[in-house]
């Protein structure tokens, strides 16, 4: 199970043959600073979360303050490093000195740093996550700074797929070139298609998008298909609610991207590409398309990449919101104008794809590894994972968690680091964990004693939960089982796309009665009949979509039966989150009478007064709850 | 772009039918009619469908298929200002539930709908992709961050003051 050995903590460990291959230090990337530059830099978390955190106003306020004080400094937009729970983000570099991770900045405090740090030439050590010396530069440290990488969200990462995400100025392809962009790219177009193929097969690199069919199984049938042209598709539709690592890597690092495709088309011999991008992510869209521009300019995409002759030409296609595109063949319908609608397989796509040629799929984490495996090599690759699954994951940690973000680890790593160490814990102190939400709707709930458990394809399929692309939501006491079964089969009816019955009518079936469970009127002969359901479901659906469907619904019944027969049985939901099942009491043991339960209350149900014990009156309590998050305690139940 | 005016009023399809010719004779070209339509228009007005697909030479029933599939695609015009909430894992379980329900009743419509003045619609949407700033609301194209009932509900209140105050000036 858990391969404590390979998973990055313990590198001293290591086999010899396997260190020699291994840098001491993981991969991290830096944007050198250039040579007779002067002028300081300034980069601003611009993705989509740090935009939702007020990134735009920001960048204004910069500009302001340069220009009151007749500065000049390039600033600029870069992606997200991860660190969703301290959005904003802005770091600045002067000459000489590390570059400045700053956190959680406002107007309140942006004056303070930029005047410390561009003014004075000291940290804003108050507002400073972290700095990030440069080892290939003469750098004077800052006091009192803490080294970024040393921080417990980033300790024990290894970023792969996200080492330049946060890093390089997204519209920038210098950057990406500075920090060894495109290398991979030169090197594979002196290689045959075998030595590519053979390259990632060594890696043992599995689809990323959660099935885990292995890379160069997939690259081997595109390429060995008869038919021309070839098609290099990615599945950029990443509509699993909870996961965001995509779009992480096509705003924070377009042309990792673009060279992971480009490669892959050199190797199965493809001529042209589609990135099927959800609608839902613009930004994404237009780094992409600037991207493309980029390297189109430059030479490694189009009509004669790198002077070889060789010709690869990539379009962005927007989905138009339905969750089945992601499923391969519903997105090759889709980019072909169509209902996104599964097909019965085989074929494959792989001979019969876009307008009937043969056509290889992968996920956009996926290609994000390939420039890396081809460039250091398969056998690096795969020294970090677990036995059965190679390389790193990027995690999407939501939920109740201190600490929630992008987390990219070796596979094999516990869920007790992804969620206490990495993560920082609970959200609540006094609110304990409950379960980890693998997989999104496709996926399962794995509760408490799992937390020891290595995250890989295998051990998470072994649990009744599937790696899925990687979305991790915690969840707490206060959390209620059932909805959040409910919750995945409401997700799953609505986007079942009707083809075929099992999974249209199964899921519908299984929400029906999730709903009745939840308002009280669930019976003792539901149970087994979800199950019924749900294996009749597995087994007949046509795509993958409706073969996992059940996967919430079966992992509740396994894991948390007690919850769901305490909703049938007592009528009662002890998370309080099924709002008829709810009868809020104080329990006398735990109250110490603090009063803290009375403001909140909208309709004078909870009477307190000093030194007594709080009471809930059953007539005007409306349910709202709002005394229970006012508990700190857990006293009102 | 939108025009979102009295609906008995004749529409002016003429761009449409433009954006359909500029596509015709292209590979599969109906989503991407739909799109473009859709970005100029702000819905996919139903009447031009019959011609759309006369222009693309594809069976009407294919054009109205893909319509309805996706659910990026109105046919419908839409409010002023979309409430979008997002309804995704991270939000659901940090109360994105209470904040859609409160502002059912605030705004006054069902989740997908829009209030007779054409000023507000109502969308529950899965997954923005921001989840760590859970839970997280959209309105038009500006995001929210870590939201609460109460704060949507002065937000849909500050633009209804800023709505009047603007009636009025007129």
């Amino acid at each position: 199970m858990a391969d404590e050995k390979k998973s990055g903590a313990a590198l001293a460990e290591a086999p010899a043959a396997a260190a020699a291959k291994t840098p001491s230090v993981m991969p991290k990337r830096f944007v050198p600073w250039p040579e007779g530059r002067e002028k300081p830099r300034i980069w601003i978390g611009m993705g989509t979360c740090g935009t939702a955190s007020g990134a735009q106003a920001l960048k204004e306020e910069i500009a302001a303050f340069l220009e009151d004080h007749k500065l000049e400094a390039d600033v600029m937009p870069t992606g997200c490093v991860g660190m969703c729970h301290n959005e904003p983000l802005v770091d600045i570099q002067v000459k000489g000195r590390p570059r400045v991770c700053y956190r959680k900045v406002s107007s309140k405090n942006l004056q303070q740093i930029l005047k410390e740090h561009l003014l004075d030439g000291e940290a804003s050590k108050r507002s400073a996550f972290g700095q990030l010396p440069n080892p290939d530069e003469k750098q004077v440290l800052y006091e009192g700074v803490p080294l970024f990488h040393d921080e417990p969200f980033f300790k024990d990462q290894v970023k792969i797929v996200m080492q330049r995400c946060g890093v390089v100025d997204y519209y920038a392809i210098d950057d990406y070139l500075a920090t060894g962009g495109y290398e991979g790219l030169r090197k594979a177009v002196t290689m045959t298609s075998d030595q590519i193929i053979d390259e990632v097969k060594k890696s043992g690199l599995r689809g990323r998008g959660g099935a885990g069919f292995p890379t160069w199984m997939k690259w081997k049938f595109a390429r060995d298909a008869e038919g021309t042209p070839k098609y290099m598709v990615c599945n950029a539709d990443e509509g699993d609610p909870g996961a965001f690592m995509d779009r992480a890597v096509l705003e924070g690092d377009p042309h990792t991207l673009l060279e992971g495709m480009i490669i892959g088309a050199y190797a199965v011999g493809a001529k042209y590409g589609y990135i099927y991008c959800r609608a839902e992510y613009p930004l994404a869209i237009k780094i992409l398309t600037e991207a493309i521009k980029q390297a189109k300019e430059r030479g490694f995409l189009g009509d004669n990449i790198l002077g070889t002759g060789f010709a690869y030409d990539i379009i962005i296609k927007e989905g138009a919101g339905a969750y089945v595109c992601g499923e391969e063949m519903a997105l090759l319908n889709s980019i072909m104008g169509e209902r996104g609608m599964p097909v019965i397989k085989p074929p494959f796509p792989a001979t019969h794809g876009v307008w009937g040629k043969p056509t290889n799929i992968n996920n956009v984490e996926t290609f994000a590894n390939i420039a890396e495996i081809v460039q250091r090599g398969g056998d690096w690759y795969a020294y970090w994972g677990s036995e059965t699954t190679k390389g790193t994951k990027t995690f999407a940690l939501t939920g109740k968690v201190k600490r929630p973000g992008l987390v990219e680890v070796p596979t094999g790593t516990t869920i007790r680091k992804l969620v206490e160490e990495i993560g920082g814990g609970m959200t609540l102190k006094k609110v304990g964990f409950k379960a980890a939400q693998f997989g999104g709707p496709s996926g399962g709930c794995l509760p408490a004693e799992y937390m020891e458990t290595g995250i890989d394809y295998e051990s998470l399929n072994a649990g009744g939960a599937i790696m899925g692309s990687g979305g991790v939501v915690v969840l707490d006491e206060y959390n209620c089982m059932v909805d959040t079964a409910r919750f995945f089969m409401e997700f799953t009816v609505d986007e079942s796309c009707g083809k075929c019955t099992p999974c249209r009518d199964g899921t519908a079936l299984m929400l029906q009665i999730l709903e009745r469970i939840t308002h009280g009127e669930g019976e003792l002969g539901d149970i087994p009949k979800l199950q019924q359901i749900s294996h009749f479901t597995k087994a007949n659906s046509l795509c993958g979509l409706g073969q996992v469907a059940p996967n919430p619904v079966l992992t509740t019944l396994r894991y948390f039966r007690d919850e769901v027969e305490e909703h049938i049985v007592d009528k009662k939901c002890r998370a309080h989150s099924c709002d008829e099942l709810i009868e809020y009491v104080v329990m006398e043991d735990k109250c110490t009478t603090c009063g803290l339960c009375k403001p909140p209350c909208p309709t004078d149900a909870l009477q307190w007064e000093k030194k007594q014990t709080a009471f809930i009156n059953h007539e005007t309590c409306i349910r709202c709850k709002a005394c229970v998050m006012a508990c700190p305690f857990m006293a009102i139940k | 772009m939108t025009t979102n005016t009295a609906k008995d009023e004749a529409l002016d399809l003429t761009r449409a039918c433009e954006l359909a010719e500029e596509e015709a004779g292209t590979a599969g070209p109906v989503i991407r009619v739909l799109q473009k339509v859709q970005a100029h228009y702000g819905y996919i007005p139903p009447e031009f469908l019959p011609e759309m697909a006369e222009i693309l030479e594809v069976p009407l029933a294919k054009i109205f298929g893909a319509l309805t599939f996706y659910s990026q695609f109105y046919t419908e015009p839409r409010g002023k200002y979309v409430v979008r909430i997002c309804v995704g894992t991270a939000c659901h379980v940090q109360g994105s539930k209470d904040i859609l329900d409160r502002l059912k009743g605030d705004i006054g419509v069902e989740a997908g709908g829009t209030t007779p003045d054409m000023m507000f619609t109502l969308e529950p949407v899965a997954c923005i992709g921001s989840c760590g700033l859970a839970p997280l609301c959209l309105i038009n194209t500006e995001t929210a961050a870590h939201q609460t009932p109460a704060l949507m509900v002065e937000k849909i209140a500050a633009i209804r003051e800023k709505e009047s105050a603007s009636v009025a000036e007129e």
